[in-house]
Order: structure tokens, then sequence, then C-alpha cells
């Protein structure tokens, strides 16, 4: 079991804030490009610099493999998928334009909707269940004629309830509406095909399940649809030099500046482990952890557990709370006891606890991740059993 | 080598340029990616050079995967 500096054994269960650990071959690449590499890439001619470009065209190529598209250069890096969140909506959407999205999003897509709504463009969010689920057939019933957008996230981050993205791009797709989809959760932990799933625009976390570092992201565009496509940023991108007008082609035109060179070399190493291990098998072992743990504390009086009944239907993220205790007390009691690291609150989505009932109290978030074991999840259900506990437990909080 | 003549490939990007040199490389087509001639304008800063006699190889393993600008004869 992994020690903190206090050598107290801990529990890592907040993968779904950022994985860790990482795989090794990550930390070696950053450190292989620092050592070895070091150039800027796009820039200058030299061997340093076209070595650096290889590596990130390397990443491309790996992510294009796992996202199922066959142009690499369909992709350009972000800092996090919050920025790649940006450049759609901002990018895409003006005023006058109807957009749809759901009940169950991450503040990331809502906070720009909600400042593009402000600047005259209609917004519809469409009500999911009370376990998270959106059904197509109330998108379908949002479309107007001027509908321009539909932006869903693959999955909730609050109850890892897995939307049917693919029936959503079909209807996207069949009524002329671009399709993006928030899959911050879900790259490397779900299998996706933005072919066979009708994706317009994919943004991607790179931190993780797809096991880079922070400061990785990235956004695919479908072919053609960068020249509508307005950049967050303009500026030096190493092509066009003579020109003071943004190149208007992938991936340059939102690549400007340099980027997070170590970074994308650890991210691509991330990735090619995804690849090598396959999203089957992490899905697979993902949803057995989730499993085990949402029938143990099903068992548990005093719990409960949002979002759908079975590991399933959702990613490997569970919400839920004790009766009597706030997710913040509990999360500390976890951390202070057990060595158990998760997250309490909001998770940066009132919207999906309004949904599910939450709000504003919010909920105790464990996110596991593909490095977790089973007997990490058997702590974790004799520690909340001890906090459900009641007297005694708030006898012992005491102390 | 003597007579041999050359023809560079011109890129929008350097993206583009290392994309093309990953084909060619699996392709098992020599190349190199070299600076730009001076005489020559161009997007980018670096283009892929090869032998003249197999730019129609070139282009055929390139089509559709991956764009240039133009061919030019060194």
């Amino acid at each position: 079991m992994p020690l903190d500096p206090l050598n107290n054994p801990i529990i890592y269960f907040d993968n779904a804030a950022t994985s860790w650990p990482k795989p090794a071959a990550m930390m070696a690449a950053m450190i292989n490009y620092n050592e070895m590499i070091g150039g800027s890439p796009g820039r200058s001619g030299h061997q340093r610099s076209l070595d650096a470009g290889r590596i990130i065209l390397e990443t491309r190529e790996a992510l294009a493999e796992l996202f199922g598209c066959d142009d690499s250069l369909r992709i350009a890096f972000t800092k996090n998928a919050t920025e790649a969140l940006n450049i759609a909506l901002s990018g895409i959407l003006n005023p006058g334009d109807h957009v749809i999205t759901s009940s169950m999003e991450h503040n990331s897509v809502m906070r720009p909707l909600r400042y593009l709504e402000s600047q005259g463009v209609q917004l519809s969010v469409v009500s999911c269940s009370g376990d998270g689920r959106l059904d197509p057939a109330d998108v379908l019933a949002a479309i107007r004629p001027h509908t321009r957008l539909l932006v869903v996230t693959h999955a909730s981050n609050v109850t890892g309830t897995i939307q049917p993205i693919a029936d959503l791009g079909k209807i996207a797709r069949s009524h002329g509406i671009l399709f993006c989809v928030d899959a911050a959760q879900t790259g490397g932990a779900l299998p996706i095909n933005v072919d066979e799933m009708a994706v317009d625009l994919l943004a991607f976390s790179g931190h993780k399940s797809l096991f880079g570092p922070q400061g990785t992201g990235g956004l695919y565009v479908r072919e053609g649809l960068e020249k509508q496509l307005r950049p967050l940023m303009m500026g030096g991108t190493g092509s066009r030099s003579e020109f003071e007008g943004q190149p208007d082609f992938m991936p340059d035109k939102f690549e400007s500046g340099t980027p997070n060179t170590i970074g994308l070399a650890g991210l691509g190493a991330g990735v090619r482990f995804v690849l090598a291990e396959g999203v089957e098998a992490i899905r697979c072992k993902e949803e057995h952890l989730t499993s085990r743990f949402i029938e143990g504390i099903a068992a548990l009086p005093g719990v409960t557990v949002y979002g759908p009944p079975d590991a399933a239907s959702r990613t490997a993220v569970v919400s839920f709370n004790i009766a009597g205790v706030s997710p913040s007390e509990a999360a500390l009691e976890l951390d202070e006891r057990f060595g158990i690291l998760c997250r309490p609150g909001l998770h940066c989505a009132p919207t999906a606890h309004r949904t599910i009932g939450t709000f504003s109290h919010g909920t105790i978030r464990f996110g596991f991740g593909y490095f977790n074991k089973d007997e990490e999840i058997s702590l974790a259900l004799k520690a909340i059993q001890y906090l459900a506990g009641g007297d005694t437990a708030k006898q012992e909080n005491a102390d | 080598m003597e007579g041999q003549r050359y023809v560079v490939f011109l890129f929008p990007s350097v993206s583009y340029a290392l994309k093309a040199e990953k084909i060619l490389k699996a392709a098992g087509i020599a190349h190199k990616l070299i600076p730009v001639p001076r005489h020559i304008s161009s997007d980018c800063g670096v283009c892929l050079r090869t032998a003249e006699d197999r730019q129609q190889d070139v282009e055929r393993e390139l089509l559709g995967k991956v764009e240039w600008d133009m061919v030019v004869l060194l």
C-alpha cells in the first residue's frame, strides 16, 4: 500500500479528480525528454527541435488510435479539458444560436454556456433522471430550428452515470446539429470512437484515465469544422511566420505558443499504456471494483448511494452520503483515521447535485482507478461502516 | 551522390512534415527532413527531401493521409 510522507498507508480514491499513481513509463518519458531532448517543437529545424516535434506527433497518433480517428492532426492539445471545452463552446456558438445540454454537466460546460447565454445564445438544459440519466427522447424534444450544438458529458463526475452518447450522436447528426462530448471522465476509461458515435468535437483530459500529467488535455475537431471554430488564443505557431494572421488549419489554429512538451511526452506514454493494457481490460477491472463497493455499501444502514444501481451503467465513480455525517466531516475522518483520500462537496457540478437531490449538502465521492485493489475496497467498506456506526462512531470522533 | 536530383515537399506546418516523415519511414522510401532552402518560400521552416525519381511514390503514400502545399525541384 502506498504511504504518505508520515508513513501512514494511503488509499487513493480521487482518480476522478486526477489519477494516481501513473504508470512508470510516464515519468520515464518526461525525464527522457528533459535529459535527452529539451527542444522546442515546431520552431527551429535542428535535431532536438524535430525530436520534440516527433514526441508530440506520437502522442497525437496514440490518441487518434484510442479515439478511432484516422488523422492524428485532428487533435489539438490544450492544457486541460476545460480549455478544450471553452474552445469548442465559445468557438462555435454565436448570439442567436440555440444550444442543448444536460442537467448533469460539470461547471466547465455550464459556466461557458451561462456566459454565452448572457451574450445572446439560447440555452436549453434538459433534465436527467434522479440517477443522472439523460433520455435521448428529451433531447429530441428540445431541438429547435436554430439549434446549432448539443453538448453532453460522456459520464458524470458526480454519479458516474454513462450517457447514451452513440444515440445522441445519431440524433444530432440527423438534425444537422453539431455534437460536442465532454470526455474528461471517460477518455481511456470507456471505449470512444468519434466516427461511430458521430462526435464532432471531443474534449479530453490528459491527467485522469489517460495517465498523463496535469497540464495536458485536448480537443478533437471533425474534418472541416476547424474553419468555423474560433480559437481562444492566437499567436506564434511556427507556421506561416511571414503572416500576422492566425493559421486556419489543424492543429496550429488552436496551438499558439510553446506547448507543454514535457507534459505531452508523459501523456504519450500514458496513452500507450492504456492501448497496451486495453480499454476493455481497464474497464473490466474498474467495473469490478465499483460493483464490489456498491454492493458492499448497499448493505450498510444509514448510507445512501446515488446514481445507477449497477456498475455497468457508470464509470468507477460513486457518490454517497452517511446519515448524520456531513460529506466534509466524513472525508476528513476517512483521511485522518483511515488514510482514504476522496473528494467531498459539490464537485464543480452544482447542476448534477440538483438533479440527484443533494444540493447544497453535497456528497462524498470515491473515484476508483485501474491501480486500486480489492483489499482497498474491503478496507473502505469497513471504514464507512465505522462512520455510519452512529453513537459509537460519534464518541470516538470526539476523542 | 553525383547526378542525384532531389525534390522537396513543402508543408503547412512542422506537424505535417513530421507526419509525412513517419509515413515515408514506414513505407521504406528514403527521405530527409531539411531546413527549407533559402530560395524557396514556405509556410514552415522544414521540408521533406526525396529523390526526384521517387516523387510519385511519395505522393501516392501521402495522398489522403497528410496534406502538402507543393513539391519543388531542387
